[in-house]
């Protein structure tokens, strides 16, 4: 990681021309997120952990040697060899080799299957394969990599168990106190743990059963991985003479050079200072350093490496865990604690003799005051008089913000990223941003470990309500509530008619904010169509065709999966060429026909439906299309069949209406010809089934979808797509789409993973069945209306004349013909 | 509403028009949005060109309130403008041209200027 952070930071500071750079890496791929390894465990792919494609490399031109790693450096000559036998010269070196699994010495050597540490994303895919296998499963170390190994161990189904040397849990970070709740929190998951223990053999001979212990006794186990701590990896520079610490590393000064001055060394390969340090934010605190240093010379203030904070918050199974400053109170200071065994929660904040200094703390269970305490710490923010309300109780929504506003601006809140409260202040002012992930994009805090999310959420909200703008939810002047509390209050009410909803919980005549709101509410809780209540509809819904310039309207038939027919595809040309409309293929796999006269469009779609096509719904805020590649039905790579899935998918979920519009696609192998990972929600062919992507989108701000599941079969797909969908469809703000959607949701991909996935919230099944009915109450809306002579009278351009609108003027275009130009 | 000074012309019976809605009659060459806001027991009526992108489509668009005021949204970039003053509430777009509206009869009648003004 440190070691591409370093790639982007000599980039941004000398193109291709003035510094040639080759990466040497001994993995297959490149440099991947380690911090969030085991998120491998809970579903998330190898590209999900991708720092950066290999296509990032090409276009920043720098030379990317995977699967090959430096075995030798010529110093003398300024040179390395490489496993292939390659060499090559350099001006500057720069070692970011990491570290590896500490294996205790006594378990050394050639071990039976089932044996593994935790490091790589090889590690993890050998321990999922063993695992499948396997009930009970076993950790050496109850560190911090321990237990992210033992998560994923109780992710995969085992009985598992904790063994740790010393006689409490995280012994370089927490006290007794602080170990003991973890402990309990851990144990209430199911989680055996056994501390005190020291692992003297594996025991098993084809495959390991079990571990023996010092004090003779044993413990079972079908998977033994070892956690135990980590190693630097200096044996490059041991073998080429470089210094070394007594216990390992490679010794730097401050601009992080070694004993040799062209060769650098970051991340947990570096010995500063007498520190190792295993954590990502000094990790690119050093590769700014180093890339300051090789380019600007280091005559820059930022090529100056000093000694790091190491505060660091993280969820442990589950499980906040959270250290800053000295947490042990090793200077002279005086202890404050809470202890909650009942919630599981334990704080611990030391402060100075005179009560007037924070100078570190712990905090287990329940990290939300983490951001507050350490940047109180760093900044050496005055205590309150009573410095326990620190860590009294939680901090309610109300006093949220108040904590940040005592900040200075350069008070660092990010610290991964070094990015100080100002920067996002600016952000805020100056780009606009008013939410979390527009902060990130502009300033990158709260890009690394997340961990500063709810400190950046309190200067967001601090800075706004400062400006006058207050965070509100409410959707309009005519409802005090939020798309998500009107739905609920339409629901449990049962409430059918705008009108009636206004009089009894609004104020007004509403406006155009929230009669479509209402409208698409109604419409998701009464499975009603757009005929219902006419005028609260957009223009769009009010006449089931999109407005166009020139105040004619287009037509889309539904042309489920991309799939039509010959005969079908002539009567849509016949149609257009009849009614004169001018032609165009969608990007979403369908026919567009633009120039519809208002009156025009229920004989337009008489003679659609009578061929067989439906409304495609083009505009609502609704299934628009499912895209696909021909799958299985013509391609040779394809692996399942996508077309016949597409259109499953979209005749399924036609008609149902949503916050915003909603897109899909399906393609048929890894190659992604349709594109899924644009969509709402997108699914892509494996060998076994069907992987589930959700929330991307194209548009202004393209996002890419996430990955929700993976190797699904037909019947578990739609189960998860329907509640996925269901659970939007009720939550979010009107016109969100679900990027933006996922984007403000607290805790992210992995909440929304909990809640449709695990069904953390328990209301899967009624998400299911309240999709079921909307699926079962599906009408063509056009079919409605063809056949209802009231309704027909709807579409006329005037009600006291049958004349068409003598102002609609088209110009020829191409063949065809366009409205006329606006006039200015 | 009315100053004396305008031709009351019959527009179309009251059920043409949708409650809370409009819809556009032609009176001559001129095309009028009529609303009818049945939730204030009012009905306004204007020009039906919204002066934003000079296009005919102001009687589809959505009516509503902005505090007091009678609004309409147009449909095509959901300008909004009284239905009072005829001025515009959210952006510095010109003003609307707004007609009294009289009801008798089960007919809806709109006042037209006496004089041809070639509007």
């Amino acid at each position: 990681m440190v070691g591409h952070r370093l790639c982007v930071k000599l980039r941004e500071r000398a193109d291709s021309e003035r510094l040639s750079i080759t990466v040497y890496g001994e993995e297959p791929r490149p440099a991947y997120d380690r911090v969030h390894l085991s998120s491998f465990f809970s579903g998330a792919g190898e590209d999900d952990l991708s720092l950066a494609p290999r296509s990032w490399y090409c276009e920043q031109n720098i030379r990317l040697r995977t699967g090959e790693s430096v075995i030798r450096i010529d110093r003398a000559n300024k040179r390395v060899h490489t496993s292939l036998g390659a060499t090559e010269d350099y001006d500057e070196l720069v070692l970011a080799t990491g570290s590896s699994a500490f294996v205790p010495p006594a378990l050394k050597g050639t071990n039976p299957p089932g044996v593994f540490v935790y490091r790589t994303i090889e590690d993890l895919e050998a321990i999922q394969r063993h695992g499948s296998l396997c009930r009970t499963g076993a950790v050496l170390g109850g560190g911090l990599l321990g237990l992210e190994a033992a998560k994923a161990l109780l992710d995969m189904g085992l009985r598992t168990t904790v063994v740790e040397f010393m006689p409490r849990l995280m012994p370089r970070q927490l006290d007794d106190g602080g170990a003991a709740t973890l402990r309990s929190r851990i144990e209430a998951l199911g989680v055996e743990i056994l501390t005190g223990k020291e692992a003297r053999s594996v025991l098993g001979v084809d495959r390991v059963t079990g571990v023996g212990f010092s004090d003779g006794t044993t413990l079972q186990t079908d998977i033994l991985v070892i956690s135990a701590g980590i190693e630097p990896r200096d044996e490059l520079a041991r073998a080429c003479l470089l210094a070394v610490g007594e216990r390992g590393g490679v010794i730097v000064d401050d601009h992080l050079r070694t004993s040799d001055p062209s060769i650098y060394a970051v991340g947990e390969v570096a010995l500063h200072d007498g520190l190792i340090y295993g954590l990502v934010g000094p990790g690119y605190r050093m590769a700014e350093v180093v890339a300051s240093k090789i380019v600007e010379g280091g005559a820059a203030a930022t090529s100056v490496f000093q000694r790091c904070d190491t505060s660091t918050t993280l969820k442990l199974i589950g499980v906040d865990v959270a250290s800053f400053g000295d947490p042990f109170g090793t200077s002279e200071s005086v202890p404050i604690v809470y202890e909650n065994r009942l919630k599981g929660v334990y704080r611990k904040i030391n402060v100075s003799p005179d009560g007037t200094r924070l100078l570190g703390g712990l905090l287990v269970g329940d990290g939300s005051d983490y951001g507050l305490l350490h940047q109180m710490y760093l900044n050496e923010v005055r205590c309150p008089e009573n410095p326990a309300d620190l860590i009294l109780g939680t901090r309610s929504a109300s006093n949220g913000g108040a904590g940040t506003l005592h900040l200075p601006p350069e008070a660092q809140i990010c610290s991964c990223e070094n990015i100080a409260k100002g920067a996002i202040e600016s952000a805020v002012r100056e780009h606009d941003a008013t939410e979390l992930s527009q902060i990130g994009k502009l300033t990158r805090a709260g890009t690394a470990c997340g961990g500063c999310k709810p400190l950046i959420s309190d200067v967001l909200r601090c800075v706004l309500e400062g400006m006058g703008r207050t965070v509100k939810h409410a959707l309009c002047e005519h409802f005090d509530y939020s798309r998500q509390e009107l739905y609920d209050v339409v629901r449990v009410t049962g409430i059918r008619s705008f009108d009636l909803l206004l009089d009894e919980y609004g104020s007004g005549d509403g406006c155009e904010v929230c009669k479509p709101a209402v409208a698409s509410i109604m419409a998701s809780i009464f499975a009603e169509i757009a005929t219902a209540q006419a005028t609260i509809q957009d223009t769009n819904d009010r006449f089931l065709a999109n407005i166009q310039r020139g105040g004619t309207y287009s037509v889309v038939p539904r042309v489920p999966g991309g799939e039509i027919t010959p005969a079908k595809l002539q009567t849509i040309g016949r149609v257009a060429e009849k009614y004169d409309l001018y032609a165009k293929i969608t990007g979403g796999q369908r026919i567009d026909m633009f120039g519809a006269r208002v009156e025009e469009l229920p004989f337009i779609w008489e003679e659609l439906i009578e061929a067989g096509f439906e409304s495609g719904h083009a505009y609502g805020k609704a299934l628009r299309t499912v895209k696909s590649c021909v799958g299985t039905s013509w391609c040779r790579y394809g692996v399942q069949d996508a077309v016949g899935f597409a259109i499953r998918i979209e005749n399924r979920y036609k008609g149902i209406r949503a916050p915003h519009k909603l897109k899909s696609a399906v393609s048929g192998c890894v190659r992604e010809c349709a594109e899924a990972q644009s969509k709402d929600f997108g699914v892509i062919a494996t060998e076994r089934g069907w992987n589930l992507f959700v929330c991307g989108n194209g548009g202004a701000k393209p996002q890419h979808a996430q990955l929700l599941a993976t190797d699904l079969d037909d019947e578990r797909c739609i189960q998860l797509i329907d509640r996925f969908l269901m659970f939007y469809i009720k939550t979010a703000d009107p016109l969100t789409r679900t990027a933006k959607w996922l984007n403000g949701l607290e805790g992210g991909l992995e909440y929304l993973r909990n809640v449709v996935v695990h069904d953390s919230l328990g209301i899967c099944d009624e998400l299911e069945r309240q999709m079921e009915a909307l699926v079962r109450s599906y009408e063509c809306e056009w079919k409605v209306v063809v056949e209802s002579p009231e309704l027909r009278k709807r579409f006329t351009s005037f009600v006291n004349v049958e004349d068409p609108d003598p102002e609609v003027r088209f110009v020829p275009i191409r063949d065809q013909k366009q409205p006329v130009p606006w006039s200015a | 509403m009315g100053d004396g000074s305008e031709v009351w012309v019959r527009a179309a019976p009251v059920d043409a028009f949708p409650e809370n809605g409009g819809a556009c009659v032609r009176l001559g060459a001129r095309q009028i949005a009529v609303f009818n806001l049945s939730r204030r027991g009012e009905w306004y009526a204007c020009q039906n060109l919204c002066p934003h992108r000079k296009q005919m489509v102001l009687s589809r668009g959505m009516v509503g309130s902005a505090g007091d005021v009678p609004k309409v949204a147009c449909p095509l970039h959901k300008t909004t403008f009284s239905l009072t003053s005829g001025e515009c509430l959210n952006s510095d777009v010109e003003p609307i041209r707004t007609y009294p509206v009289r009801v008798e009869d089960g007919h809806v009648l709109i006042g037209l200027p006496r004089s041809r003004d070639g509007r």
